[in-house]
Formats: C-alpha cells, sequence, structure tokens
C-alpha cells in the first residue's frame, strides 16, 4: 500500500511539473532571467502548490500518516554553512540549464539526449555529495 | 501569456497535492532531491521501496500524458560541457542543502521553515545571478 501511495503521489507530482509547464527549461529560466524577457509564471506553480501544502500541513496536527509511522519532525531551525552553499551551488546549475530534479526526471521520456545526460551528472553529483559533507566536517573540527 | 500563468497555477496545485497525498499517506516530505539522492547514495534503507515506487509514478505518467497528448518540449540545450556542470551543481548542492524546490521550496515554505524560506532565497538569487552573468555579460546561455 505505501508503494501504491507513492506511485500515485510521484505520478500525480509528475502531472502537476508537465501541466505547469515546469520541464519546459526556457520558462525555468524565463523566470530567473529579471533582466530579459520576464516570466513569471514559475510564481503563480509556487503559490498554487503551497495553498493545498500548507492545507495538509494543518492537518498532520494531532494525527498520524494514514499508512502509519509518525510525521516528519521539523528539522534543526539553524541555518548552517552547507544550506546556504548547498543552495547557491544548485541555484546557478538550475540557472545554467533551466532543470531542477523533480522535473528532469518527470522529463526523461521525452527530454532527449540533453535530459539523460543531465539527469546523469545529477546523479553523479548526488553520489559526490556525501564524501564533499565529510570533508566539510573535518576541516570544521581542524578549524 | 497569460494561459500560462492558469496553467501554472493549475499545475501547481496538482504538484501541492502530490505533496499532501505522501505527506497525509506516507508521513514523507515529497523532496525529488532527497528522494532520488537516497537511492543513488544508498542512504535511503528501508523507504528505498517506496521512493522507487514514487519515481516510477513521476516517470510513468507524464510518459503516457505524452504518449497520449504529444510530448512537450523541454528546450533544453544541447551543449554536453553546460549539461553536465549544471547537472553536478545541482546533484552536489542539493544535497549539501537537503533539498531543492520542491523539498524546501514547496513542503519547506508551506509550513513556514526558516531553513526552507532561506534556501529557496539563495538558490533563486543564485539562478538570478547566474542568468545575468552567463546570458547578459557572457552570452554562453
Amino acid at each position: 500500500m505505501r508503494r501504491i501511495m507513492a506511485f500515485i503521489a510521484g505520478g500525480t507530482f509528475g502531472t502537476g511539473l508537465l501541466i505547469s509547464g515546469m520541464t519546459d527549461t526556457v520558462k525555468v529560466q524565463g523566470w530567473l532571467d529579471v533582466f530579459g524577457d520576464w516570466d513569471p509564471t514559475l510564481a503563480f506553480v509556487m503559490g498554487g502548490a503551497i495553498i493545498p501544502m500548507a492545507i495538509a500541513w494543518q492537518l498532520t496536527r494531532g494525527r498520524r500518516p494514514a499508512l502509519g509511522g509518525v510525521f516528519p519532525v521539523r528539522p534543526d531551525p539553524r541555518v548552517g554553512r552547507n544550506l546556504v552553499v548547498g543552495s547557491v551551488l544548485f541555484g546557478m546549475g538550475w540557472g545554467i540549464v533551466g532543470l531542477c530534479p523533480g522535473p528532469s526526471v518527470a522529463s526523461i521520456s521525452y527530454g532527449g539526449l540533453s535530459g539523460l545526460v543531465f539527469l546523469a551528472a545529477m546523479a553523479g553529483g548526488m553520489w559526490a555529495a556525501p564524501p564533499i559533507r565529510r570533508r566539510l566536517a573535518q576541516a570544521d573540527a581542524a578549524a | 501569456m497569460e494561459q500560462d500563468w492558469i496553467n501554472g497555477l493549475i499545475g501547481g496545485g496538482i504538484i501541492g497535492l502530490a505533496g499532501a497525498i505522501y505527506l497525509l499517506a506516507n508521513g514523507r516530505i515529497m523532496g525529488a532531491s532527497g528522494i532520488i539522492g537516497g537511492l543513488v547514495d544508498g542512504s535511503a534503507g528501508s523507504h528505498a521501496g517506496e521512493r522507487v515506487a514514487f519515481i516510477a509514478g513521476l516517470v510513468a505518467v507524464p510518459g503516457l500524458i505524452a504518449l497520449v497528448v504529444g510530448a512537450p518540449d523541454t528546450h533544453a540545450t544541447g551543449n554536453i560541457a553546460l549539461l553536465v556542470a549544471a547537472g553536478l551543481l545541482v546533484g552536489v548542492g542539493t544535497r549539501l542543502a537537503n533539498g531543492c524546490t520542491s523539498g524546501h521550496g514547496v513542503c519547506g515554505i508551506s509550513r513556514l521553515s526558516l531553513r526552507g524560506i532561506v534556501a529557496t532565497v539563495f538558490y533563486i538569487g543564485a539562478g538570478g545571478i547566474t542568468m545575468v552573468l552567463l546570458r547578459h555579460v557572457l552570452g554562453v546561455i
């Protein structure tokens, strides 16, 4: 059942990404390109997504997930260096091509070779991240 | 343009619905980079099965829609060097930051998480500066 619901959630996510135009790199780069032909669509997508999600968070109060377990606890609220550095690196990559993790996977079937090359490189980056994180922690400890 | 905004709002609502399903049914945060990254680096553990199922849905349903109504164009660059550089940056960056547009942006901001808001400000800011430098100053994208 957990896998069925996960499949439905993933399929719904992909449908939303496709309909919203977020698998189109021109629309994403258009949002980031404030000094060019600026495209505000992404703000509408974000706003549209945040509303049902905010309701969902309200519904978690005093309840448990329908399929058991517990809801995720609030993570440590501190804003660390990794959050900032990681987000800056992510934003740079996002700007260069206009793809982020969700849309890059959702568009596998129609994104052609470009999509596959991006996806392979992204997987490589994700694979390399834990050792980089460890190195950063060691450097902090030594300092 | 107006139609794009409406599609954006409707598509966004469906994305939020997906996040709500994954949270209320499975008790998990719908963060694409976390779901994929946990499988890539092996940290998913006992949650690997539902992550694979999520990705299967994320691939199959848009694929089916593309098959029925026609595939939209992603307009992604064909420049291999740019694709590899961008992919590596997105991969390392989202894992260091523990989230991307879906995790920090949609799921984080909707619960007023300071980390989600800060991450979103920085990745949009960095993306904007990258566009200025690469498109308007250097003219490479």
